[in-house]
């Protein structure tokens, strides 16, 4: 029994250790650790010549010293010395320091080589592991540049011993990682391949991992693993519980080794040969049937060893995503945890049966689990089990099931942990609006969500909801009675005040009729909750309280009294105080016909049309959907809604905009600040973008001003100043950096990574995208540690004709004047909605800032995200092109051969295809290619190509607007290095612009 | 992969971290700290991962990168034994590996306690690179790992 008693062989080692634990306080450690680093040096520094046993006893204690958190700073040469031992323990000794502290020295590096080298060729299989550890363990380019020619020679050599086999299998995969071009591929490669049927299992276990790093980049070199690893496999799972010996687990065989020939399997598509195909398969079910045996030992480690071999089967059945069968039996078996005892299998099963909903074959075996799952959410006590219960749910529904799965899980948001509300409000925000089927469902489920997790729901939840009920004049009366009744709670989030608001101010009067919400009801009840509301809420409410000047002639005297009240008329706040006094002078002034045209009800959002209306009229088949359109326009509709407009003929005018516009030549088209008074304010109270196509140049400028951040300095920016010198406003955004193109190609095909270093800042990118919604979350480090200050990210989008700023200030546009401007005008053709991060990023430190995406129609250039800060009081200035291309909104789409030639020669038009025939930039890898091409977004079609080297790919592009259906062709040349790209789509800007950006990717 | 292997006990002193990336002084203490904060509060009841959000880490070209680790970790007596694996690796295969490699301890040091391993710590690097490296799972046999140990145990 190899039993080792306390600090063996070092009894000053042991000492010195005791000492240490038994000092009272920090105080005494640190006096005996001097004490002791002192009495090291004396000893090295001494004349006399230490022998191996006491160097090696020092250098182990500055090794505890240094694990205790003490730098150490000396004994270096020594340890170095150690490693020319010839006696193991030295050696050991010697090595473990270097591994340990080089991260803290990486000129000892240089020192050892020679002697690394020594013992790579010493034949000793002790000396030589210790080596090829040491290799391993410290991984820098520089032992790469040593050794990495020696390491294969090693690994291959026919007298290796096993051991030393394994060591080397690893250590090539780590300088392999670390530095992939100083491992030159080579006639080893075929030899490590045949290493899967090496008879030491320990060596076959090292050699997957290498396999499996190399396989990734080189698919191609190392094909024929795929067989080899089949066949081991099958070996494996059909083994009797004691035929592996040693590599026998808890009455499990081999269990990591199944395991890591599985995750190699998973870098490959389903095999060709169908006799391999035919092995694995039987593997497959062999493992989906040995879950359903008796356990042969209680013990949890059995279970867990043969669960993990059966997830990792379950990941490879999902990775084919081929065989229906497998599928619905992963499905049954995840079924069967989802109510284990073991904590662990309910999370792994939640986890899987995630990716198993997104299967066309196991969506609907999926969904039979909802009631369970939902319990999952209600009961589990570990927060991420009930995380993954939320996923899983999500990814779970569709129309027939959203009712129930939206309500569990507004349901669940009144208790959820806050490190996951915001999730989940968008979770159901997106759910309820994507799977809706009526509008007073959607509007009851977004007020609950803020009623339940106000904090949580962002601006473009609300946003969204007050779009919707201004285009749909059929649950006006509803959204009106419902946020009445939800402003009547004693506490109410402010955001539902901001709803309220705004619904009331619009269609307050449709409720009106009623006593119990009488307009002096509906006043009082709204300003109850005014003074405890912030600026931008109070400023919204000010809005609403004249449109109900308008709307109730009643309540005139009433809030021109609020208006009056000098907390209002003198209010510290510029924005606040600037609103009373315009509002109270409209009132005073303007003839009731000029209030009702200025106050009029907010136009429909004719081209911002949201997704969820799309889909009710899809619903409800073509001609319903015009004739909705046409309602919104038909001046009797206008009358239901503005029944209690003092003046109905304005009301009643086909095209509101016109009057507006005769209105609007009234201002001098370059009113001077100073005089802004009452033709500033008209501008701004006329300044319905979806209504203004002819705006001329200054009224333009007011506007964009107006979404700037409203900077301390500047407080004239909401005046429309012409010339604001003070504030850098975002027309100043300078031009990308150079390198912003590369940038942006690196992400063409991929969706996280780092786009942006330099010294100072580091930006990364991780980012999601679903038909025609993105979300990206931008991370910017300080690498710095000096704190950044006035740190201002900002998003713009240069359109084709305007600039506008999509990036608001923090506070959302706080009047119904402008509501459309969260959602940007008419003209943009992507909606970034951006959230404002801290001013200052300290040293060090990363902040985090999400974006939603909105693609409304098909664009070409990407926003630019410009970010803007000062570090040690210099300013710095950064333009980059946000990686937001239009293949992010591919749709995949399988079709059968015959089908995608249909649609081909539909497409025949020479303005629909766009092609280039250009030289490879990059290694011609048919994998490469591949994985390249599923990032670009398109689903790869198989056999439709008659020449398979040739790679054919369809998908539909996602926009709001329209929907872009996208064909394309690949024929790589490998002799000439060479391809052809040729892309056809019902676009013709499309079909060019997405040519140029896959052609840079090859 | 894994990204490291920690032992820690209740009160949170390291009694071994092996890093298989290349971390700064700083972040291995932040690193340590943050695993230690997360894992012991959690009981029974819960499972043995925690997922760790987007850290912040150096690669080895120093590259700051934000990359989703999880940690997998199980307890035996006041001793937490976490390894740092990538999100997608597979869960019970570590968790088992954790035992495996307890179970090698517990043979090699004669019923382990947290003392063996402070006393002992240079010791327990050879056994993680015995059965670790990498951060590969190198071998799982206890009879040839603990066959190489009492081997090198014999040697000057």
């Amino acid at each position: 029994m190899p039993a080792v008693s306390k600090g063996d062989g070092m009894r000053g080692l042991a000492v010195f250790i005791s000492d240490i634990r038994n000092c009272k306080s920090k105080e005494a450690e640190i006096k005996r650790i001097n004490k002791e680093l002192a009495n090291i040096r004396s000893k090295f520094k001494g004349d006399k010549a230490l022998d191996g046993y006491s160097k090696k006893k020092y250098v182990c204690k500055l090794l505890f010293i240094f694990l205790l958190g003490h730098d150490i700073d000396f004994g270096h040469m020594e340890a170095v010395n150690l490693l020319s031992s010839n006696k193991y323990t030295e050696k050991q000794i010697g090595y473990l320091f270097i591994s340990v502290l080089v991260n803290s020295n990486s000129e000892l590096i240089r020192l050892i080589n020679n002697a690394i080298k020594n013992d790579l060729a010493s034949r000793n299989p002790t000396f030589m592991c210790l080596a090829l550890h040491c290799i391993a363990n410290v991984g820098s380019r520089e032992m790469g540049e040593a050794f990495a020619a020696d390491i294969p020679r090693i690994l291959v050599a026919g007298d290796s011993m096993d051991s030393v086999k394994q060591s080397a299998a690893l250590c090539l995969l780590r300088l392999y990682k670390a530095s992939p071009d100083l491992v030159p591929m080579g006639e080893w490669t075929a030899r490590v391949v045949h290493l899967l049927n090496d008879q030491h299992m320990g060596v076959v276990t090292a050699a997957v991992s290498l396999i499996t790093c190399l396989c990734k980049k080189n698919p191609d070199d190392f094909k024929t693993c795929v067989s080899l690893a089949v066949s081991r496999l099958s070996r494996i799972v059909s083994s009797a519980s004691t035929d592996l010996q040693d590599y026998t687990y808890y009455f499990v065989p081999a269990p990591w080794l199944s395991v890591k020939l599985l995750r190699l399997l998973q870098c490959y598509p389903p095999p060709e040969d169908a006799a391999v195909k035919g092995r694995l398969v039987e593997c497959l079910e062999t493992v989906l049937n040995k879950a359903q045996e008796p356990p042969k030992s209680k013990k949890v480690q059995h279970s867990n060893a043969k669960n993990a071999i059966l997830f990792e089967t379950i990941s490879l059945i999902i990775h084919y995503d081929s065989e229906p069968n497998l599928l619905v039996r992963a499905c049954n078996q995840l079924g069967q945890f989802l109510q284990h005892r073991e904590t662990n299998l309910r999370y792994l099963a939640l986890e899987s049966m995630c990716t198993l909903a997104s299967s066309e074959f196991s969506h609907e075996a999926v969904k039979t689990h909802i009631d369970t799952v939902i319990n999952a959410l209600k009961t589990e006590r570990d927060v991420s089990v009930r995380q993954r219960a939320a996923d899983l749910l999500y990814a779970m529904c569709d129309r027939s099931n959203a009712k129930q799965i939206v309500s569990e899980m507004l349901r669940y948001l009144e208790t959820a942990d806050y490190a996951i509300r915001e999730e989940i409000v968008l979770k159901v925000a997106i759910l309820a609006e994507k799977y809706a089927v009526d509008y007073s469902w959607y509007v009851d489920t977004i007020l609950n969500l803020i009623r339940i997790a106000g904090d949580y729901v962002s601006e473009e939840v609300w946003y969204r909801v007050l779009q919707i009920v201004t285009n749909r004049d059929d649950v006006q009366g509803y959204a009106a009675k419902t946020v009445f009744e939800a402003l009547q709670a004693p506490a109410c989030h402010e955001n539902m005040v901001k709803v309220g608001g705004y619904i009331l101010g619009e269609f307050g009067n449709l409720i009106a009729g009623d006593p119990r919400s009488s307009p002096p009801v509906q006043f009082s009840l709204l300003h109850s909750k005014f003074h405890l509301c912030s600026v931008a809420t109070r400023a919204l409410l000010l809005s609403t309280y004249i449109k109900f000047i308008n709307l109730f002639p009643e309540t005139k005297a009433t809030i021109q009294g609020v208006l009056r009240a000098g907390s209002q008329l003198r209010n510290a706040d510029v924005e606040l105080q600037q609103r009373a006094v315009e509002y109270l002078t409209l009132s005073s002034v303007a003839s009731t016909d000029v209030l009702a045209t200025v106050l009029e009800e907010m136009p429909p959002f004719p081209e911002r049309e949201s997704s969820i209306l799309a889909k009710l009229k899809r619903k409800k088949g073509p001609g319903a959907g015009s004739a909705l359109d046409d309602g919104r326009r038909d001046p009797s509709s206008n009358d239901i809604n503005g029944g209690m407009e003092p003046t109905p003929s304005t009301v009643s005018t086909p095209s509101p905009s016109a009057d507006l516009l005769g209105l609007r030549a009234a201002p001098p088209p370059a009113a001077p600040p100073a005089s802004a008074g009452a033709g500033n304010l008209l501008v701004d109270v006329f300044d319905g973008p979806a209504a203004q196509p002819s705006l001329g140049p200054t009224p333009e400028e007011a506007f964009l001003s107006e979404l700037e951040p409203p900077a301390p300095e500047s407080p004239m920016a909401l005046l429309a100043d012409p010339a604001p010198a003070a504030d850098p406003g975002p027309e100043d955004i300078g031009p990308p950096i150079p390198e912003a193109d590369e940038l942006l190609n690196k992400f063409v095909c991929k969706n996280n990574g780092v786009l942006f270093e330099n010294q100072l800042l580091q930006i990364g990118v991780k980012s999601e995208f679903r038909q025609n919604l993105g979300r990206m979350y931008l991370f910017y480090g300080n690498k710095t540690s000096v704190q950044f200050q006035n740190f201002s990210p900002t998003v713009v989008h240069p359109g084709d004709l305007q600039t506008h700023i999509l990036s608001g200030p923090a506070q959302p546009p706080a009047s119904p004047r402008r509501p459309s401007s969260p959602w940007g005008s008419r003209l943009t053709q992507l909606a970034v909605q951006t959230k404002r991060v801290a001013a200052q990023v300290d040293g060090g430190a990363q902040v985090q800032q999400v974006l939603n995406i909105e693609c409304l129609r098909d664009f070409l250039t990407p926003p630019l995200l410009s970010v803007r800060f000062r570090y040690g009081g210099a300013p710095q200035a950064l333009t980059l092109k946000l990686p937001v291309t239009i293949n992010k909104f591919f749709q995949p789409t399988e079709m059968a051969a015959q089908d995608f030639f249909q649609r081909w020669k539909q497409l025949s038009l020479p303005q629909q295809e766009a092609q280039k025939i250009f030289k490879a930039n990059h290694p011609m890898d048919a994998e490469v290619t591949k994985a390249k091409l599923l990032g670009f977004g398109s689903a790869l079609l198989d056999n439709v190509d008659p020449n398979p080297e040739n790679f054919v790919g369809a998908g539909i592009i996602q926009t709001k607007a329209l929907q872009v259906g996208c064909l394309l062709r690949l024929e790589p040349n490998a002799q000439a290095q060479m391809y052809r790209l040729t892309l056809r789509t019902s676009k013709e800007p499309v079909s060019r612009h997405l040519c140029e950006l896959l052609a840079q990717q090859f | 992969m894994i990204r490291f292997i920690l032992i820690q006990n209740r009160a949170g002193k390291t009694r071994l971290a092996k890093w298989y990336m290349q971390f700064d002084d700083d972040e291995k203490q932040k690193l340590i700290e943050e695993v230690h904060a997360v894992v012991t509060v959690r009981d029974a009841k819960h499972t043995n991962f925690v997922e760790v959000l987007a850290i912040s880490v150096a690669d080895s070209l120093s590259v700051l990168q934000f990359r989703n680790f999880k940690i997998i970790y199980r307890r035996y007596a006041g001793l937490y034994f976490c390894i740092c694996v990538d999100v997608n690796d597979n869960n019970l295969a570590y968790l088992e590996a954790i035992h495996n490699f307890v179970e090698v301890l517990n043979e090699y040091f004669h019923n382990v306690c947290e003392l063996d391993l402070v006393f002992n710590f240079y010791k327990v690097y050879t056994v993680v690179d015995e059965m670790f490296l990498a951060g590969e799972i190198r071998e799982t046999s206890q009879t040839k790992v603990l066959k190489q140990l009492l081997m090198l145990q014999s040697l000057e």
